[in-house]
């Protein structure tokens, strides 16, 4: 992290000073602190704790320790406990890869290709420079309610009238492509906000060389604009990434807690915890979906370099 | 321009493609939410007309009044103002001593501390879910013995307001989880941006920390505050899994909305759920459309710099 640039450098006889500022830094982020350690620490070694425990909802008192039996564990008789012995489970996994792969690289592009359109210089600029922040201010579950509703075979345009009366969402092997035609929907707009916001403070000077040395607009995307957003683009990707591995809302609205319980991991882990009322068991299926997205923030952050200061 | 005198045909034959693309872009963003708002004013009778006749069927206030005349969506209303608006009061407060500290501080451990504030704005909110859960149930047993210990009913009353589940006050503190790092971290991004001659002068002027923030920085950051206030909002607004894990009967109004049922669970009310859906989304908009610049510079603070 670096030292603050614009404060002016101090003279030397301040360490006792610096002692006093440092003690200030400490009680004004206390607040912060204890809020932090509430609501996300204290509550995070709880679900930590409580994987390793037999432990109902309603009794979280009466539990016993189990060790990782809710991970793994077969019976006497032969029957599969764990939940990573559940298929269920290996379906919610399977899914909400596919939603996020496929949902985050299609943002990326429809995303790229807005920003470019709106990048460049028409009448109606403003305007559609507008329009693209109304998808973005609707909430989740607005927009879930909206396309169900397009959806809806008797009544809805797509599904009525596009699909001729197909109940896409009945089935979850067509309901995740509906998913994530809606999640595209929702948060392209927020991508191509982002990758406008890189693609305003590129330097105009080289794409006037570049059109001097007559470098295609092509030879220009691919070799100027494309380079230079790497890093924008790539922290807004980190960033949906995460929002689409922890996605609930959308399942939830659309197919129901139940089937929800199959297209996404959290929505597995909340129907073991709340419907269920299994405690241990949805401690530990929680710790599963931290431990992924913790994997797969370090994987990104190693890999492509990602800084985020 | 170039083009446009050399070779016209084609110049034209691209300025057509790229409005047609343009037209495209607009209908793919809007298009859903007009036809959301065209249902919300067709009777629900019209719902079984061909789409050209639902578009000239007749326009109806209906399915607003029976929203509006719906005692759940009218607390939900109340509650999420109650619960978003708390949240982010409490978030700005707090967050901005952080950010002052974080933005203008020399410490030991500081990257330690925007580290660990980073790491929380990427928690999957499952992670805690139980741990939440487990802790506003256990805080409010601890409050019913309490309540049932005393004999005072002035005490009553007061530890009562403390509950926490099923009550805004536990949704404010549990969206602190995703409203904190949030503020922090744009904000801390603001503070640094400011230039500190401003408040090196208070300090030699012998001011403490806290009047150096409330009355010098504050001012200079109050479009700072209005965008991370307006976008934590947003987040607040919109939350869900927390909201339909902790409350029972004092539903938010995503949670309304998701849970809006007509008689069977194949009889949809589309009309006034499409209702209740503009109703909590044109506030947004509109918010959103007035300060867009604003959001622009806090998304990319808050996003792109981390």
């Amino acid at each position: 992290m670096t030292v603050n640039a614009t404060a002016p450098a101090r003279p030397r006889r301040t360490r006792g000073i610096e002692a006093a500022r440092a003690r200030q830094a400490l009680w004004l982020l206390l607040p912060t602190l204890i809020a932090i350690a509430l609501v996300a620490g204290y509550p995070l070694y709880r679900t930590f704790y409580f994987s390793l425990f037999d432990a109902n909802l309603t009794s979280p008192d009466q539990r016993t320790f189990i060790g990782l039996d809710n991970f793994w564990f077969t019976t006497e008789d032969g029957v599969a406990v764990g939940f990573l012995q559940d298929p269920k489970w290996w379906g919610a996994v399977k899914n909400t890869l596919l939603f996020t792969v496929v949902s985050v690289f299609l943002e990326t592009v429809f995303g790229m290709i807005i920003a470019l359109v709106v990048n460049s210089a028409f009448k109606g600029r403003g305007l559609l420079r507008t329009a693209m922040l109304v998808p973005w201010a609707i909430p989740t579950v607005v927009s879930a309610q909206m396309w169900a509703y397009l959806y809806n075979d008797s009544f809805g345009l797509i599904g009525r009238g596009l699909l001729g009366g197909q109940a896409v969402l009945a089935n979850t092997d067509t309901a995740i492509w509906a998913l994530i035609a809606v999640d595209v929907w929702k948060t392209t707009s927020f991508m191509a906000l982002l990758i406008l916001a890189g693609l305003q403070s590129l330097p105009g000077d080289m794409y006037e060389a570049a059109d001097v040395d007559g470098a295609s607009k092509w030879t220009q995307f691919w070799r100027l604009t494309l380079p230079l957003l790497r890093p924008a683009l790539l922290v807004a990707l980190v960033f949906r990434s995460l929002d689409a591995l922890r996605v609930f809302d959308v399942m939830s609205v659309m197919l129901g807690n139940v089937n929800a319980a199959s297209t996404s991991m959290t929505g597995y882990a909340r129907q073991a915890l709340i419907d269920n009322q299994l405690l241990g068991m949805g401690s530990a299926v929680s710790v599963a979906v931290f431990l992924i997205i913790m994997v797969i923030v370090v994987i990104y952050v190693t890999a492509f370099r990602v800084k985020f200061d | 321009m170039n083009l446009k005198t050399a070779n016209p045909a084609l110049y034209y034959l691209q300025r057509t493609a790229f409005y047609l693309l343009v037209l495209l872009i607009a209908v793919y963003l809007l298009a859903p939410f007009v036809w959301a708002v065209l249902t919300s004013l067709r009777s629900p009778g019209d719902l079984f007309l061909t789409p050209r006749e639902f578009i000239a069927a007749p326009t109806t206030l209906q399915n607003y009044a029976q929203v509006f005349s719906y005692p759940n969506f009218q607390r939900g209303l109340f509650y999420s103002l109650i619960v978003a608006v708390g949240s982010v009061l409490v978030s700005l407060l707090i967050g901005s001593f952080a950010a002052y500290a974080l933005g203008r501080f020399r410490f030991k451990g500081k990257s330690v501390i925007l580290y660990i504030i980073l790491g929380v704005s990427v928690f999957p909110q499952i992670a805690v879910l139980g741990g939440l859960y487990s802790f506003l149930q256990g805080a409010d047993s601890a409050l019913n013995a309490a309540i049932e210990a005393s004999s005072s009913g002035v005490l009553d009353r007061v530890l009562d307001a403390f509950r926490l589940y099923n009550r805004p006050l536990g949704l404010i503190l549990s969206y602190l989880i995703f409203t904190i790092p949030f503020t922090v971290w744009v904000l801390t991004s603001f503070v640094r941006d400011i230039p500190g001659e401003l408040e090196e002068a208070a300090l030699v002027d012998g001011a403490s920390p806290l009047q150096t923030l409330f009355l010098v920085l504050f001012p200079v950051m109050m479009p700072a505050l209005v965008t991370t206030g307006l976008l934590a909002f947003i987040n607040a607004w919109n939350e869900y899994l927390f909201a339909l894990t902790f409350t029972s009967t004092n539903r938010t109004v995503p949670v309304v909305i998701a849970n809006y049922s007509g008689a069977t669970q194949f009889d949809q009310p589309w009309g006034p759920i499409m209702a209740a859906s503009i109703v909590v989304t044109v506030p947004l908009i509109i918010l959103v459309l007035v300060f867009q610049r604003n959001i622009v510079s806090g998304l990319t603070a808050g996003a792109v710099k981390g």
